[in-house]
């Protein structure tokens, strides 16, 4: 273990998160809040000891899989635990833990939350809350590497360990310019969604803060209704960019490279619009009766949908209410989420095609026991190697949704309520179904289970691995 | 540059860590899936598994927008049709990697039809760096800049050369000779030396200088001058036959001891000049019978590195004053073979990949970057670079003296108008020169980057 590119990276982290969170000030200067004034202090304090540690450059700068994977997971966690300082000190969320939570569910695009009520929050407060959904949407590391040129030629191994997906790949010969073009079509999307809202008569704040949340897939709000309290035009420009956050950005890439053919042949993107629509379809027809128009009960179920699939986790109506079959569908969305490549939670459409066909295949080998078939994806042939990854995760996932199941369930909920706040987290979702459903919130747990939870956003985000590789003996033996 | 590489075996993995290095774009395709993860977990590129034979593949890995293409599968023809696909499809330019001595006659006339821009040859370029070598046995490595009008020659210092303990300031005088000694090998180290370093036996130092001064300070330094006039090769494969083509062309007899009967029939058939022995190399009867106690050049290019390095250390033992060249494929124990002093080493999968990248160098070299030529010396622990002067910048026409260089950085010859020139103080660097710079450090581009 090469413990000091370890510390090298971390301090750049460090830097970087000194830098984001100068952008609150702007925020506070602007309305005149001393809340400002602890975001320098804290921002100062990130930058100083960033620079002293990142002074000093590593021994050597042999990087491996297993950095890449510590790295990652410990950035993540550093990021988060620096990021909550500033609602303990500005005394908005006066629970070390709770802060944390938050922060977490900010990174991890969740969007889950402590406060019962988040308008209390000051302006400069709630746009760092906001904007820690759009920098986690696409990653800090990644970030990093399109701004900054790290250690050399293995730092793929960062890149593999934050994306998201089964298969990560690159989109030209540099790991520096795939981020830097990752980055540049994240940017582009949000300055048009800006737009977007402006233009639909949102100020600029509001604007800011919910594009944030939207193109991260975050899902965080500024008012206690979620998006209920917002115009119909915006709720609508905010379902489209879900839905289209949801999209591998790789299929951006092709769009902007003019390759339509081969973005016809991305197959987990035709699934993931037809799950979205089949199921919008089925809700609509059970939560008819509930409102005015056809038109408006299918506005609400798309919306519901376009927010969970993206693990966005806003909501417009309360679906708590909605009958139980839509409920479960919105479970399983929750579990499935949205494409590789996307700023999503959840286990992923293409992980569950490459799951259902070798499910098939081992069907088909149990009639035809000499049978050979290859499980395949996009057209192409899926590696042995990636179908076995595949189903090892699946395993992992439910693992550890049961241990955290196990562990919440003491706080005495309700099963639906429990199981769901599990789901949520992991899935990077944020509302779950019951007492943590879109009109309530997180604030009842125990700090025991707002701790397994924390785990479980950031196990969620970073795909499982790296978070149990961090906590497995054997990255640390020294042989 | 847009460069796709075709084949991530040994020579393929060589080429894509030293183009990758200098900041190429490199996408690698290999049918071995298992190549490909493992190049692309460890450089910066991008790797595709499939047939790079196939035009599918072969758009997918971009050739369209490629500027270069490189075929380097350890299939002669397989590499032909990959470039040929790939020039059809817009590829600018192509390297083969071609390597039967079949096919040697007929390359010229594939390379202008396929309009491959070059072919590359590692058993030919071996073949042809251990004849250098063993032209010049005092040398244990040969390289060329300025088009051959520079040699950079690297050489052991032995017990009766009065080179033996003397400051290098003293060298010019005693020896009567300008040529500079640019880096010092000692043990595991190596050094840029200064007029204060003193020299000891067994030090392996590089002199640059033109061909001429550099004979005149061997003899001066009673360094071994004379060419080798028979030879013993053990291994007759494709290296053996080019190396016996050219030697016995300059009149060096050529012993040959192979094990495989067939081979040798086939070695018979083409090379009847050569004395041809049916036997194995490991055979310490044999080979004394053979005269290896009195031969003055042994080569081994057996296929195995471990046997190759064995009998060069005997021979070594037995009869010091031959001069040993030794075929090395895999690069992972150069320390150690270092450390045996069995002479020179040839790597021809390492010499092929240096060929390719020296081409891609100087294709750049009109794009962007300003280095002609670059050699990697001391087990890659320095370089040697050729730099063309093309626009006036702060160390043009200023005196060496003068000059703030960065540390480990020495300016081993200045070529003015074709005239090789060993600088001193006073020498200036003019517009229009090539400027050979020898450094331990790494990444420059050009020639002001040596400046502090």
């Amino acid at each position: 273990m090469n413990k000091s590119i370890i510390r090298f990276i971390l301090c750049r982290v460090l830097q970087f998160e000194g830098l984001f969170l100068l952008l609150p000030v702007i925020v506070s200067i602007f309305y005149k809040e001393n809340t400002g004034l602890i975001f320098v202090a804290i921002s100062a304090g990130c930058l100083a000891l960033g620079t002293l540690g990142a002074h000093f450059k590593p021994k050597s700068k042999v990087f491996y899989a297993r950095e890449g994977f510590v790295v990652v997971a410990m950035s993540w966690i550093l990021l988060s635990l620096v990021g909550a300082i500033p609602f303990v000190a500005t005394g908005e969320i006066p629970s070390y833990v709770d802060a944390v939570f938050e922060t977490v569910s900010g990174f991890t695009t969740t969007g889950a939350s402590i406060l019962n009520d988040v308008e209390a929050l000051t302006k400069t407060t709630m746009f760092w809350r906001c904007f820690t959904n759009w920098i986690g949407g696409m990653g800090v590391l990644v970030f990093i590497m399109a701004v900054l040129p790290l250690s050399g030629s293995r730092n793929m191994h960062l890149m593999r360990a934050e994306s998201t997906g089964p298969e990560v790949g690159k989109l030209v010969p540099r790991v520096k310019t795939t981020a830097t073009i990752l980055y540049g079509i994240y940017f582009g999307m949000s300055l048009i969604l800006i737009t977007c809202f402006l233009l639909s008569g949102l100020p600029l704040y509001n604007s800011l803060i919910l594009s944030f949340s939207t193109m991260g897939t975050g899902g965080f709000a500024d008012l206690n209704k979620s998006l209920g309290g917002y115009s119909r035009s915006a709720q609508t420009i905010s379902m489209i960019f879900m839905i289209l956050c949801g999209v591998n950005f790789n299929a951006y890439f092709l769009i902007l490279r003019r390759k339509f053919k081969d973005f016809w042949k991305l197959e987990e993107v035709r699934v993931y619009l037809f799950i979205v629509f089949l199921s919008a379809a089925a809700i609509t027809i059970q939560i008819r009766g509930g409102f005015d128009s056809l038109g408006d009960a299918f506005h609400h179920a798309l919306f519901q949908v376009g927010s969970i699939v993206s693990t966005t986790g806003f909501s417009t109506v309360d679906f708590n209410a909605w009958p139980m079959l839509s409920k479960v569908i919105l479970l399983f969305l929750m579990v499935v989420g949205g494409c590789a490549g996307s700023t999503c939670g959840g286990i992923k459409v293409p992980r569950f095609l490459i799951l259902l066909r070798s499910l098939g295949r081992e069907l088909s080998h149990l009639t035809h026991p000499r049978s050979v078939k290859k499980v395949k994806l996009n057209g192409q042939t899926v590696s042995e190697e990636t179908v076995s990854s595949v189903i090892s995760f699946m395993i992992a996932y439910v693992l550890v949704v049961m241990v955290s199941t196990f562990i919440v369930a003491a706080d005495n909920m309700d099963f639906t309520s429990s199981f769901s706040a599990v789901l949520a987290n992991v899935g990077n979702i944020g509302p779950g179904l019951g007492i943590v459903g879109p009109t309530g919130n997180y604030s009842t747990l125990s700090d025991l289970s707002k701790i397994t939870l924390i785990f479980d956003m950031l196990a969620g985000r970073l795909e499982v691995y790296p978070m149990l590789v961090l906590f497995y003996m054997g990255t640390w033996r020294k042989s | 540059m847009q460069i796709v590489l075709v084949g991530c075996g040994n020579v393929g993995a060589d080429i894509a860590k030293s183009l990758s290095r200098e900041g190429h774009n490199i996408t690698v395709v290999d049918v071995n899936e298992r190549l490909v993860k493992d190049l692309s977990d460890e450089l910066d590129l991008m790797g595709y598994a499939g047939n790079g034979t196939t035009i599918e593949v072969l758009e997918d890995a971009g050739v369209k927008n490629a500027d270069l293409l490189i075929a380097a599968t350890d299939s002669d023809e397989r590499n032909l049709l990959c470039c040929f696909i790939a020039k059809k499809a817009g590829t600018a330019y192509t390297i083969a990697r071609v390597r039967n001595p079949e096919y040697k006659k007929e390359i010229e006339f594939i390379k202008e039809d396929l309009g491959l821009s070059l072919v590359v040859n590692p058993e030919l370029a071996a073949a042809e760096e251990i004849a250098r070598l063993l032209k010049f046995p005092t040398a244990l490595e040969i390289d060329t800049f300025a088009k051959g009008r520079v040699e950079l020659l690297k050489f052991e210092v032995t017990k009766e050369s009065p080179l033996c303990g003397m400051q290098l300031k003293y060298v010019p005088k005693k020896l009567d000779s300008s040529v500079l000694i640019c880096t010092v090998e000692r043990g595991n180290e190596i050094f840029i030396p200064n007029g204060d370093f003193t020299v000891w036996e067994g030090d392996k130092l590089s002199i640059i200088a033109s061909g001429k001064k550099a004979m005149q300070f061997f003899k001066a330094a009673k360094m071994n001058l004379n060419r080798v006039h028979n030879v013993m090769i053990v291994g007759g494969g494709m290296i053996c036959v080019y190396l016996a083509n050219i030697l016995l062309s300059s009149g060096v007899e050529v012993k040959i001891i192979e094990k495989d009967k067939r081979i040798c029939e086939a070695l018979a058939e083409r090379l009847p000049e050569a004395i041809i022995i049916n036997g194995d190399g490991a055979d310490k009867t044999l080979m004394e019978e053979e005269g290896i106690l009195n031969t003055e050049g042994f080569v081994s290019l057996t296929n195995h590195d471990e046997e190759n390095v064995m009998m060069s250390v005997y021979v070594k033992k037995v009869n010091p004053k031959a001069k040993l060249i030794t075929k090395v494929h895999r690069n992972v124990y150069d320390d150690i073979i270092s450390d045996l002093n069995i002479g020179s080493i040839i790597n021809p999968k390492l010499l092929a990949a240096e060929n390719v990248v020296k081409y891609v160098r100087a294709m750049n070299n009109t794009l962007d970057s300003n280095i002609e030529t670059l050699y990697t010396l001391n087990a890659g622990k320095a370089e040697a670079l050729e730099f063309t002067v093309k626009e006036a910048s702060g160390l043009v026409d200023v005196p060496l003296a003068d000059l703030k260089l960065k540390k480990n950085v020495m300016i081993a010859s200045i070529i003015h108008k074709g005239q090789v020139e060993t600088p001193g103080g006073q020498s200036r660097i003019q517009i229009g020169d090539n400027v050979v710079v020898v450094t331990t450090e790494r990444g420059f581009v050009d020639i002001k980057d040596i400046l502090a």
